[in-house]
């Protein structure tokens, strides 16, 4: 059984601006998987990497042990889903109609859903927590409402792996928590793949299973939280000290942020 | 808001039978009214043949008003469906099916025509459809190769070889001081009038299937308006969905400029016209569009035979006199 994921040698440059240089590494099925890293450290790129809507200069991204770039865009869409860090605010159509829409790939060439489509997409809502918001616009939701309907448009596609680009960062503890809680369940109960993006070391901590910690396009580290959460590695990566010590709700890191006064009193 | 409660298949429904009703009352009216009054029961003989195949009514309705009438029906709803299609390609509210030059090259090769003196005929016809399409492709090869801001480019190349167009239009008119000024000028603001019963048919053949291709094409419409990136996660192959948008919607559109002239207002404003009635869901607002703006040239084109005493008025003039208001209020009220 090959892995979900399996990066090869990835080396992504935006013209001739080097983002990912010679990345590698595989995510197990059922893996909750978390990249971490600095700002412009490569991290929502290879992730459109692993979703195949960016042509690497070299090396490749295999999903099953087929290569991103051979799948039709459709064959791809049914297995992985995608939930983009920011999404066009302009939108008219309404919350149901757009989780609708995580049924394309699975629709015929006329595009019409069919009864047990709506039922995914009810399911999915519910799940989400935005039932209450199906008759209405986009443009009328909150950022936290608006995240939430997207990671139910993606549910409602049903996929295998499911990628994530920061999706709590504009949540609220409480929808935070749900999400995360959320992700663990399906991997738990579907043997759903997540793949995520994430600025929240605490958050990779606690949810991941597997880490990789990014820097200008280079891994510093991967494994589990306890390997790549280490003082030594972090002060590497982000270039500052933070304080990492175990977390009283599990045998998993804590980190926390050092503020200038507490180094030099 | 109970229209968007409403399952797709019940506003599908809803959509063809009032767009139905529409489009045969506006046929019926736009081939029973004109400048030969007659009362209804003689119209409805002669619609129907009764009156002899000598009557004159019956000629005039079938060999004069029909075929105009068709004409009619299809520069609207190919222009509606052309203005919808390219608003959510380029993702720009303004966007109209001149927006990539189609127009202006349309416009200069239909004036070196009738200043060559070349009939309607094929010769013009065949000259705007030429200009037409070494525009549009001057402007697909100017973006070719460019894939994220692809849609910025192509339209400012569009807008930009539509203003070189209006120049050399400008030039040829300055200099033209015949009588031929009153045909280029009349067919500059869009012309029905040159329809003769065999070009109309053969252009409904060739209309109907683009009309189908882009009907098909609505789910990834739908898509397209959510961003390119997020239509390939959804399984779009973004770039071969809009290379055949934009090439079957500008070979429809350029045969009907080369056949009607520039006929303005129709494809801005009637897709937004139906985007503030039924919503942004394209397999909804395609058969609006379709029927919708084909019945809105049809009825606007009858205003602009009957109005006037004499003669006629450009149609270009009726359908922004009628929809701007229209629109206007509209937007208005949905505030």
């Amino acid at each position: 059984m090959p892995p979900a994921v399996w990066v090869k040698h990835l080396q992504v440059s935006y013209g001739k601006q080097p983002v990912l240089r010679d990345i590698s590494f595989e995510v197990p099925e059922g893996a909750f998987f978390i990249i971490i890293g600095p700002n412009s450290s490569g991290k929502t790129t290879l992730l459109k990497a692993m979703a195949g809507v960016l042509k690497p200069r070299q090396g490749q991204v295999e999903i099953w042990g087929t290569s991103v770039r051979q799948y039709g865009r459709k064959a791809l869409a049914q297995m992985v889903a995608a939930v983009p860090q920011r999404a066009p605010s302009d939108i008219q159509f309404t919350v149901q109609e757009l989780v609708l829409m995580g049924r394309s790939p699975h629709m015929g060439w006329l595009g019409l859903e069919k009864p047990q489509d709506l039922e995914l997409a009810r399911e999915a809502m519910a799940i989400t927590d935005v039932t209450h918001l199906a008759r209405r616009p986009l443009q009328q939701l909150s950022g936290g409402e608006l995240q939430r309907v997207i990671i139910a448009r993606a549910l409602c596609q049903q996929p295998r792996l499911l990628l994530l680009d920061e999706p709590t960062a504009a949540l609220d503890p409480a929808h935070q928590v749900n999400i995360m809680d959320l992700m663990a369940q399906l991997k738990a109960e579907r043997g759903l793949t997540v793949v995520m993006v994430s600025h929240d070391l605490n958050l990779a901590a606690m949810y991941g299973d597997q880490l990789l910690l990014l820097k200008e396009g280079q891994r510093i580290s991967s494994g589990t939280p306890k390997e790549v959460l280490t003082y030594e590695q972090l002060e590497q990566a982000y270039g500052c000290a933070l304080l990492v010590d175990e977390n009283p709700l599990g045998k998993v890191p804590r980190v926390s942020l050092v503020p200038r006064r507490f180094l030099h009193p | 808001m109970s229209w968007s409660r409403l399952p797709l298949g019940r506003r599908l429904l809803w959509v063809a039978i009032l767009g139905g009703v529409l489009l045969a009352f506006s046929l019926a009216l736009g081939m029973c009214l004109g400048s030969t009054p007659a009362g209804w029961r003689r119209n409805l003989a002669a619609f129907l043949g009764r009156s002899g195949p000598e009557d004159i009514l019956t000629t005039i309705i079938w060999r004069l008003r029909g075929p105009r009438v068709l004409l009619a029906g299809l520069v609207g709803a190919t222009l509606s469906l052309g203005g919808l299609v390219f608003q959510a390609l380029l993702r720009n509210p303004l966007a109209d099916p001149y927006i990539l030059g189609i127009s202006g090259g349309a416009a200069v090769g239909a004036i070196l025509g009738l200043l060559v003196g070349w009939a309607p005929f094929p010769g013009v016809a065949l000259l705007a459809f030429l200009g037409s399409m070494s525009t549009l492709m001057l402007v697909l090869v100017i973006t070719a190769g460019e894939s994220g801001t692809r849609k910025g480019s192509l339209l400012l190349s569009g807008v930009m070889v539509n203003a070189f167009c209006s120049a050399v239009i400008m030039f040829l008119l300055s200099i033209t001081q015949d009588t031929r000024l009153p045909n280029i000028l009349y067919w500059l603001m869009g012309d029905l009038s040159m329809s003769a019963p065999d070009r109309a048919t053969v252009l409904l053949y060739v209309l109907l299937p683009c009309f189908l291709v882009i009907l098909f094409l609505a789910r990834p419409l739908n898509l397209l308006l959510l961003g390119e990136e997020t239509a390939m996660y959804l399984g779009l192959n973004v770039a071969a969905a809009s290379r055949l948008l934009l090439l079957v919607t500008s070979l429809m559109v350029s045969l009907v400029v080369c056949q009607s002239g520039l006929v303005g207002f129709v494809g801005l404003v009637v897709p937004h016209l139906f985007r503030l009635l039924l919503g942004p869901d394209h397999r909804v607002l395609i058969p609006a569009c379709l029927l919708g703006g084909g019945s809105y040239l049809i009825l606007c084109d009858l205003l602009s035979r009957v109005l006037p005493s004499q003669g006629e008025m450009p149609v270009g003039v009726v359908t922004a006199m009628v929809g701007a208001p229209l629109f206007i209020f509209l937007l208005m009220r949905s505030r």
